[in-house]
């Protein structure tokens, strides 16, 4: 059962910690970055003891631009899968008018992401094989008015992602990107979300799973997603811009 | 929000919190009226706070486990059904659990949940090894059998009354396989079921369907189901290459409430008579998957829509052994007069109770079934109650949703006690689910 390691970015947050024990359970030692990463030490035990696999913390801020350039270098084993699940909804409205909270929630969804995608693709290009997967987010398919400063940060690393699975799918390395809607997650707690359209984490654990098994590109966590974005992204813009979704 | 129990009756409102941490559970308790809420398969009102509800479901690691005694250590909000994934292929199963696994430790544990090997091997009581349970005032108390003993007994089977459950420490069984070994024997009435559970103390899990619309003669017809976890030696083939019995097998669910008018009488009669057929003609002995002998109903997600919107109330009583004949006999009668079957009634002989506390297993046989929540079932199961009182037994908290608090009283001398406890602690309005205030606990 000795399995290569999956390393989660973001492995706090619930979509994260989902993913993690999606590939414990199938006998993967986890790698788990994020913030403060002390916090997570009961987690950490709690992947250990239930899948009997290896798990160990990594400390990581997606804004620190010195702490992920450094990362994949510091790190004593390359995991065979990295999981990027790092984003940051923020407040619409705060920035709408505020410029230093905008860029947070720009860094954090697409350029922190992105940059450390580059550098571990460029790992397992060296290496010769490996799995990317990014968490971006129909948010990114169309901008709108209720969420667009987070949208527009997620349509960067999903076009990143594309152009990425582009240029290294040829040297053995595979790229995914996942657009999972909403999820029932801390981000969302509190929302009034159609329970049709509302994926739970392990779903998103599930999906992610899979699609690195199965080698696909573009999934979304529900099906019905597809749908849904076809149609908003089909709307003529003469209408679009009057609505409110 | 609108928050039911799994009988979807009665509804309420209540605000919901979810917290993430021992201390987010702190400033959650710190609230007046507040009771924890795991996965909600309480049928009535009991995990439904007066004024707030904490749902524990991200209260849910692992602490610690040991592959030498199955002594695990979680916390509360973990579910069965994660127990038995993770521990089972290991070779451990839970050592008490009820009829379905999508259950907290902490619900069973307050609870104080049984199964069918209750009459050999007691209720969950008997696998806690300890508990901490976090007071209104902030403090976390380790208790167990030998310490905050008072604590410990009122935990287990208080429905949460007593504080929130945070963690505990549980024994599970060692097993060599996931299949058990099943014998089906058909009985003709509810004496000749009495007979074979009676007969059959030896084994390690038993439980009888019942049919509680059949009459006259045949009044109580029930399908024994006996059974063992199969040792290795026993399996076959098939059995063998999946020992453990882990292989998911799809799950149907209820997509929409059903009309009313989709059980009454004569469905649910055509459906027993066949039942009961089709059952005395399978082979008497199998090999069957632990997750179909124990959790029948999980594989039908969302089953209590069967019952429409209008939600359900579920009766479960347990009588004592010298009474129990006369008392089942006319809790049948009563049901059968009233034409009010429940397709599923289950009939199991229980084994002696623990008298501490206020947790409701006692020596005796237990007789559950469930009813559409009409008026007239409402009144129906208010009369069951009398009749349980009048044998001298007792309602099960975990389904109970219509008990009055003076039935309640006066059917178990045990509540005094409880509430007493409560008040000296000053928990009556601080820790309170609608049951409780329904039950003047």
């Amino acid at each position: 059962m000795s399995k290569n390691s999956v390393l989660i970015l973001g492995g706090a947050s619930d979509i994260g910690m989902a993913t993690a024990h999606r590939f414990a359970e199938s006998g993967h030692p986890i790698q788990l970055a994020a913030r403060n990463v002390s916090r997570l030490e009961a987690a950490k035990t709690d992947l250990s003891v239930r899948h009997n696999v290896a798990v160990e913390l990594l400390e990581l801020d997606v804004l620190d631009d010195a702490q992920c350039d450094g990362f994949v270098a510091s790190l004593e084993t390359l995991p065979e899968t990295v999981v990027c699940v790092i984003g940051f909804m923020g407040d619409q409205s705060e920035s709408e008018t505020n410029a230093p909270a905008a860029r947070t929630v720009m860094r954090s969804n697409y350029e922190g992401p992105a940059c450390l995608m580059a550098h571990f693709a460029n790992a397992f290009v060296a290496r010769g094989n490996g799995s990317l997967v990014g968490v971006s987010s129909v948010a990114g398919e169309r901008g709108r008015a209720s969420n667009y400063v987070y949208g527009s940060a997620k349509a960067g690393f999903t076009a990143f992602l594309s152009g990425l699975r582009n240029r290294v799918t040829k040297q053995n390395v595979h790229v995914v990107t996942v657009l999972p809607g909403f999820v029932n997650t801390r981000m969302t707690e509190g929302m009034d979300l159609p329970a049709k359209l509302l994926a739970q984490p392990s779903d998103v654990g599930n999906a992610i799973f899979n699609a690195v098994e199965k080698q696909k590109n573009v999934v979304y966590t529900l099906p019905i997603w597809r749908l849904v974005m076809f149609v908003i992204t089909h709307i003529p813009e003469f209408i679009f811009k009057k609505t409110s979704l | 929000m609108r928050l039911s129990g799994w009988g979807r009756f009665p509804v309420v409102d209540t605000d919901v919190s979810r917290p993430r941490d021992t201390l987010g559970m702190t400033e959650a308790l710190s609230r007046e009226g507040t009771i924890a809420h795991g996965m909600g398969r309480g049928y009535g009102d009991c995990a439904l706070g007066t004024e707030h509800t904490l749902i524990t479901q991200h209260l849910n690691h692992v602490i610690s486990f040991d592959d030498t005694t199955g002594v695990l250590v979680a916390e509360a909000g973990m579910t069965l059904a994660d127990v038995i994934k993770c521990f089972l292929p290991r070779g451990w199963f839970p050592a008490v659990t009820p009829g379905t696994k999508y259950v907290t430790l902490g619900g069973m544990i307050a609870a104080d949940v049984h199964g069918k090997n209750h009459h050999r091997d007691g209720s969950m009581a008997a696998c806690v090894l300890w508990i901490d349970v976090l007071t209104p005032d902030g403090h976390v108390h380790r208790c167990s059998p030998e310490h905050e003993q008072e604590l410990f007994n009122f935990t287990l089977g208080g429905m949460g009354l007593t504080g929130v459950i945070l963690r505990a420490s549980i024994r599970l069984q060692r097993v060599e396989s996931g299949w058990i070994d099943q014998t089906t024997v058909p009985a003709a009435n509810f004496r000749d079921a009495m007979a074979v559970f009676e007969r059959s103390a030896d084994h390690t899990y038993s439980v009888a369907w019942i049919d509680c619309l059949s009459r006259g003669a045949s009044l109580g017809r029930s399908l024994v189901m006996l059974g063992e976890h199969a040792p290795v030696s026993a399996l076959g083939p098939a059995e063998h290459a999946d020992r453990y019995a882990m292989t998911v097998r799809k799950k149907k669910s209820v997509p929409v409430d059903f009309p009313r008018f989709a059980l009454n009488k004569w469905s649910v009669t055509a459906f027993n008579t066949l039942y009961y057929h089709l059952g005395s003609r399978q082979p008497a002995q199998r090999l069957v998957p632990w997750d179909s002998y124990f959790y029948p109903l999980d594989a039908i997600l969302g089953w209590n829509k069967i019952y429409g919107r209008k939600g359900f109330v579920q009766f479960q009583c347990v009588l004592p052994l010298a009474e129990s004949e006369r008392g089942i006999n006319a809790l049948l009668d009563a049901i059968s007069n009233a034409g009010a079957g429940s397709f599923l009634a289950v009939l199991k002989r229980m084994g002696q109770g623990r008298n501490d506390g206020i947790a409701f297993p006692m020596e005796g046989y237990t007789l559950a079934l469930d009813f559409p929540a009409t008026p007239s079932n409402l009144k129906l199961v208010a009369r069951l109650n009398q009749l349980t009182a009048d044998h001298g037994g007792r309602i099960y908290l975990a389904k109970d949703a219509v008990m009055q608090a003076s039935q309640f009283h006066n059917m178990d001398a045990r509540s005094e006690r409880l509430r007493a406890f409560r008040a000296q602690r000053d928990l009556h309005n601080r820790v309170a689910s609608i049951q409780s205030r329904r039950l003047e606990l």
